[in-house]
C-alpha cells in the first residue's frame, strides 16, 4: 500500500495497535550487537518456536519483538515483559520455558533472572526502578528497546512520520527552521553548533542542488550511541533528516556509516526500502511537493572521517582529508553544493520537537544547552552502557545515581569526557553541570557523549600517553602541527612514564601544545592536546611523581613499579601458574618469590592472588 | 576592488583573493613548502599562516592559512607577528626533527633561527615533507596515478598497492615539482624508470636524442590535440627547423623587395 497522505499514516496506527491489542502481552528482546552477540537471536528463535509448537492459548509469535538496544549491554541478553515491565537480565535459550510458564501464561516473577541491584545486592524487578534507568530521560533514546528495529508499521504506530506528516502540511520550510532554532538544539556530534542557524544558512545560499548528510560515523573508542540508535531506531534518523531536506530545500540525502557498524548499515537499509516501496521516500512524499531520497555512504573507518569536511571528501569518493573552513560547508559542502550535515543524534531529536513544540523542548536541560544528550558511560562503574539524560546534570549523579558508583567501592579518581580529545577532570569538578560550555571551560568537553570514569588504580599520565597514541594513529597526517607534534608530545609522554622525563619537558610539552592548537587545521589537531593540557592541569603531582621521583603513584606504569610478595602469602601456587614468564618461583605451602629480571609486571598474578599478597611499588 | 591592509600598508586586491597572492604580489616573503602555483592550495605546510583581524573584532584576532584565506574588505593582516613567528619556528622545529638530512628544510629553518631540532629526531626520517604538490599536480594532469597512503606519521606518497602505477605516463611533473628533489628517477638506453614502471622514450627522428616517454605522448596527442610527430623532434631540433624555416621566409621576402 503506498502512503500518500497523513491520513494513511493514522490508518496504519490505528490498524496496528488494534492487532497488537489482541495479545495481553509482549515479548521485547534485545538485539542490539551487544546483546547480539550474547546469543539475543537464539532467544527470539526459541520464543517464536516454542509458542508456534506449543500452540499456547492467547499467544502468538507476533508477540515477540526484536528491538533495539536498552543501552545496558553488560546485563544482556535483556528481556522485558510488558505492559507489566519485567526486566529479566542474562537469560539463556533454557530460561525461556520457564518465562513462558510462570511470566507470560501467569504474572510470577523469576528471582534468578532479576537484575541485582551491585550497590545494595536487592533484586529488582521492574526496569522502571533500577536506578540505570530511573534517572534517564530518554528523548533521542525514545524508541529504543520498545518498538521492533525494523517494522515500519510499528514506527508509524509510536507516531512515527506524524512531524514530518506536519511539516509538510502545515508548515513552511523557514517555520520548521525557526521552530528548530527555538528549541534551541545544538549539533549532538560534538560541536555543539545551533542547528537551526545551520539550516538557516544553508539555506540562505542560493543553489540549485543542496544537500543533507547525517554522520553517523561515531569514532570515539567505546562510544556507541549513534550506532545503537541507527540499529534500533533507523526510521527516526531518516524522518528527522527528511525535515532537514524539506527545511533547507535539499532532495539528496547521504547517511555515512562507518564499515564496523554492519547492522546499523543493515537495518538502515531495510528502513530505507521500505520508505521507498511505501512512497515515504522519492517523488512527492505524503502527496505533497516534497521529493527527497536518501543513500548510505560507508566508510572505512578511519576516525578522521567523522569530522565534515573529511567526511564529504569520503561521500565523494577521494581521501578522507578534512580542509580548510574559511568557506564552511553551508555554503560549499558535498560536491562544492551547500549542505547541511547533522549527527545521527541531532537528527532524532528533530521530529520529537516538531510534535511536541519547541517551547516544550527548550524547558529541558539547561538555557544555553537544551534538552537531553546521550552518553555512553563506561569504565570503572558498577553500571556502564548508554544513558540519556538531560543537560545540565551533574557529574556526580551520572556516576553515582546511574553508575551505581565506582566498582569495588575504590576512589573516585578522574572522568573522560568528549572522546580521545577532550579532557580528564578531577574529583572537585563532579558538581560541574554537563552541557556544552561548562565542560569546555574547564579545559574538557562534551564530545559526542563518550565519558570514562577511572578509579584510583589509574596511572594519569598512562591515560594521557593512550588518547595521544590514539590520535597519532588517526592523524589524517596531512597538516605539519597534528601529523608531527601529537607525535613527538606522544613520545615526550612516553618518555615520562618510562621514568626519563624532566621537568623541561613539561613546559616543552605545554609550548608545543599551544602551537599546534594554534596551528593544526582541523579540530583534531585543535583539540589533539586537550589529554594532555587536562590532566597537567589538574593532576600536574602525578606528572611530578613520575619525574622526580620516577614512581608511579598508581602502580601502573611498568617502569616504574616494582612486584613484590608479601609475607602472608599463603603458597596457594596460583600466582605461580598464572605466571606466562616463569618469573614466579616458590614450593606449596611456602612464600613464593617473583625473579626481577623476568617479570614484566603484567599484572597477572596481582589478579589471581586472593591474599592481597602481591605489593605493587 | 577591496581593500585590505597588510603589515601597516594599505592594499588594493580582489574580494575573495587568496591573501598569500596579494601578500606574494606586495613582493612580502612569507614561507611556504605545500604551495604551488598550478594547483589548488591544500594547506598543509601551515608555513603561511599569517594574523588576521577587523577593528569590529574587538581585539580579538585568528591565525589562518594565507593560501586558504579569502580577503575581505577591511581586513587587517599581520605576516609576521610575535605568534606567528613562534608558530612558524615551532612548525620548522617539527619539520627539522622529521627530515633531519633536507638541505631545504634546514635552509629554511635556519632562516628562521631553528639550528637544531629542540624535539625527538625521526632516525629514518626521509627527505618526503608529504607536501602532495606530487599527488596534487598527477591528479591535476589527469592522471591520479600516485596518492597519499595511510595516515598519521606513517603517511607516505605511493601508487596504488605499492605497485607500478597503471595509470603513469612518466610525465616527470611529479619529481620536477618535488621542493625536495626526494622522488628518484632514472634515464639512460632510451627509457626512464620511476614509481618502478619502466618507460620507453620517444627518440629523436633528427639527432636521437630522448624527448618524452612513449605514453606522455601519446596521450598528449589523443588528449590536447598536438600530433604525435611533434613529439619524434627534440626541442634543439624543434628550434633548428624553426630558424631554417624563418631563414626561408626572410630571404623570400628579401627576393620579394628586390
Amino acid at each position: 500500500m503506498q502512503i500518500d497522505s497523513p491520513k494513511k499514516l493514522k490508518d496504519i496506527q490505528k490498524s496496528f495497535t488494534e492487532k497488537s491489542s489482541k495479545y495481553p502481552k509482549k515479548i521485547l528482546i534485545c538485539c542490539g550487537t551487544g546483546c547480539l552477540a550474547n546469543g539475543a537471536m537464539k532467544l527470539v528463535d526459541t520464543f517464536r518456536d516454542t509458542i508456534k509448537t506449543k500452540k499456547i492459548k492467547n499467544m502468538s509469535v507476533e508477540m515477540v519483538k526484536e528491538t533495539g538496544c536498552h543501552g545496558f549491554c553488560e546485563q544482556g541478553p535483556l528481556v522485558i515483559i510488558e505492559p507489566d515491565g519485567t526486566f529479566y537480565t542474562k537469560v539463556k535459550a533454557k530460561d525461556i520455558d520457564d518465562i513462558i510458564e510462570k511470566s507470560l501464561k501467569k504474572d510470577e516473577i523469576i528471582e534468578k533472572l532479576l537484575f541485582e541491584n551491585p550497590v545494595d545486592g536487592n533484586k529488582i524487578e521492574k526496569y522502571k526502578n533500577i536506578s540505570f534507568f530511573k534517572h534517564q530521560e530518554r528523548i533521542a533514546l525514545r524508541n529504543l528497546g520498545k518498538i521492533s528495529a525494523y517494522d515500519l508499521d510499528e514506527y508509524i504506530s509510536v507516531e512515527g512520520y506524524k512531524a514530518l506528516a506536519k511539516v509538510l502540511t502545515k508548515m513552511k520550510p523557514d517555520e520548521v527552521i525557526d521552530e528548530i532554532t527555538k528549541s534551541g538544539l545544538r549539533g549532538r556530534g560534538g560541536g555543539g553548533f545551533p542547528a537551526g542557524r545551520k539550516w538557516k544558512s544553508c539555506k540562505a545560499i542560493e543553489s540549485d542542488v543542496r544537500y543533507v548528510i547525517c554522520n553517523g560515523d561515531e569514532g570515539d573508542p567505546g562510544a556507541f550511541m549513534d550506532r545503537s540508535i541507527m540499529e534500533g531506531d533507523p526510521h527516526a534518523v531518516l524522518e528527522g533528516m527528511m525535515i532537514a531536506a524539506y527545511a533547507v530545500g535539499a532532495s539528496q540525502g547521504f547517511i555515512y556509516v562507518r564499515e564496523e557498524y554492519p547492522l546499523a548499515v543493515t537495518h538502515l537499509e531495510k528502513a530505507i526500502s521500505d520508505c521507498e516501496k511505501v512512497g515515504l521516500l522519492g517523488d512527492k512524499i505524503l502527496g505533497t511537493d516534497f521529493s527527497f531520497s536518501v543513500k548510505i555512504a560507508r566508510g572505512a573507518g578511519a576516525f578522521v572521517c567523522g569530522e565534515s569536511s573529511a567526511l564529504m571528501k569520503s561521500v565523494a569518493g577521494e581521501v578522507g582529508e578534512p580542509r580548510a573552513k574559511y568557506v564552511r560547508s553551508v555554503e560549499k559542502g558535498l560536491y562544492d553544493k551547500p549542505t547541511v550535515l547533522n549527527n545521527v543524534e541531532t537528527y532524532v531529536n528533530v521530529p520529537v520537537i516538531i510534535n511536541k513544540g519547541a517551547d516544550w523542548y527548550a524547558k529541558i536541560g539547561t538555557k544555553k544547552s537544551t534538552g537531553t544528550k546521550v552518553f555512553s558511560l563506561v569504565g570503572k562503574v558498577r553500571n556502564t552502557g548508554l544513558i540519556e539524560v538531560p543537560m545540565g546534570i551533574t557529574l556526580r549523579e551520572i556516576i553515582y545515581d546511574i553508575g551505581g558508583g565506582i566498582l569495588d567501592n575504590r576512589p573516585f579518581k578522574a572522568v573522560q569526557t568528549g572522546g580521545p580529545s577532550g579532557g580528564c577532570l578531577p574529583e572537585a569538578m563532579l558538581d560541574l553541570p554537563v552541557d556544552f560550555d561548562s565542560l569546555t571551560e574547564v579545559g574538557s568537553m562534551m564530545g559526542s557523549g563518550g565519558m570514562i570514569v577511572m578509579d584510583d588504580k589509574t596511572c594519569i599520565v598512562d591515560v594521557a600517553k593512550y588518547f595521544l597514541s590514539f590520535l597519532v594513529e588517526e592523524s589524517c597526517g596531512k597538516c605539519v602541527p597534528c601529523r608531527e607534534g601529537l607525535w613527538q608530545l606522544h613520545k615526550m609522554l612516553e618518555k615520562i612514564c618510562a621514568g626519563k622525563g624532566t621537568m623541561e619537558d613539561l613546559d616543552k610539552m605545554e609550548k608545543l601544545s599551544e602551537n599546534i592548537i594554534r596551528g593544526s587545521l582541523c579540530g583534531l589537531g585543535t583539540s589533539g592536546p586537550n589529554p594532555l593540557l587536562s590532566t597537567l592541569k589538574y593532576f600536574k603531582d602525578e606528572y611530578i611523581a613520575h619525574i622526580k621521583d620516577k614512581t608511579c603513584p598508581a602502580g601502573v606504569c611498568p617502569e616504574l613499579i616494582t612486584y613484590e610478595i608479601l609475607d602472608n602469602c599463603t603458597g596457594c601456587m596460583a600466582c605461580i601458574s598464572a605466571c606466562s614468564f616463569d618469573a614466579i618461583s616458590g614450593k606449596k605451602k611456602e612464600i613464593h618469590t617473583i625473579d626481577q629480571d623476568k617479570c614484566t609486571k603484567c599484572g597477572a598474578c596481582v589478579t589471581v592472588c586472593n591474599y592481597d599478597s602481591i605489593l605493587v611499588s | 576592488m577591496i581593500h585590505i591592509t597588510i603589515n601597516g600598508k594599505v592594499v588594493e586586491c580582489k574580494d575573495g583573493e587568496m591573501l598569500l597572492s596579494v601578500i606574494r604580489r606586495e613582493r612580502i616573503d612569507v614561507p611556504t613548502l605545500c604551495h604551488h602555483e598550478a594547483v589548488e592550495p591544500s594547506g598543509a605546510c601551515r608555513l603561511c599562516t599569517v594574523e588576521v583581524t577587523k577593528p569590529e573584532w574587538d581585539g580579538w584576532c585568528d591565525y589562518v592559512t594565507s593560501c586558504l584565506y579569502p580577503a575581505k574588505d577591511g581586513l587587517i593582516v599581520n605576516t609576521h607577528a610575535p605568534k606567528v613567528n613562534e608558530l612558524r619556528k615551532s612548525i620548522l622545529d617539527m619539520y627539522l626533527a622529521r627530515h633531519p638530512k633536507s638541505l631545504k628544510i634546514k635552509q629554511l629553518a635556519a632562516d628562521y633561527g631553528v639550528l637544531a631540532t629542540s624535539l625527538e629526531t625521526v632516525v629514518d626520517g626521509n627527505n618526503c615533507i608529504l607536501c602532495t604538490i606530487c599527488t596534487r599536480i598527477c591528479d591535476h594532469m589527469g592522471f591520479s596515478a600516485i596518492s597519499t597512503v595511510g595516515r598519521g606519521h606513517g603517511k607516505e606518497v605511493a601508487p596504488p598497492l605499492d605497485m607500478a602505477p597503471a595509470d603513469c605516463v612518466g610525465c616527470l611533473a611529479c619529481a620536477k615539482n618535488c621542493p625536495t628533489d626526494y622522488i628518484e628517477y632514472e634515464t639512460g638506453n632510451g627509457r626512464l624508470k620511476i614509481w618502478n614502471k619502466e618507460f620507453e622514450m620517444v627518440a629523436c627522428t633528427v639527432c636521437g636524442k630522448t624527448t618524452v616517454t612513449k605514453e606522455f605522448a601519446e596521450h598528449l596527442s589523443q588528449q590536447r590535440d598536438i600530433p604525435f610527430e611533434y613529439f619524434e623532434k627534440c626541442d634543439e631540433c624543434h628550434r633548428k627547423e624553426l630558424s631554417a624555416t624563418m631563414g626561408k621566409i626572410a630571404n623570400w621576402e628579401r627576393e620579394v623587395r628586390s
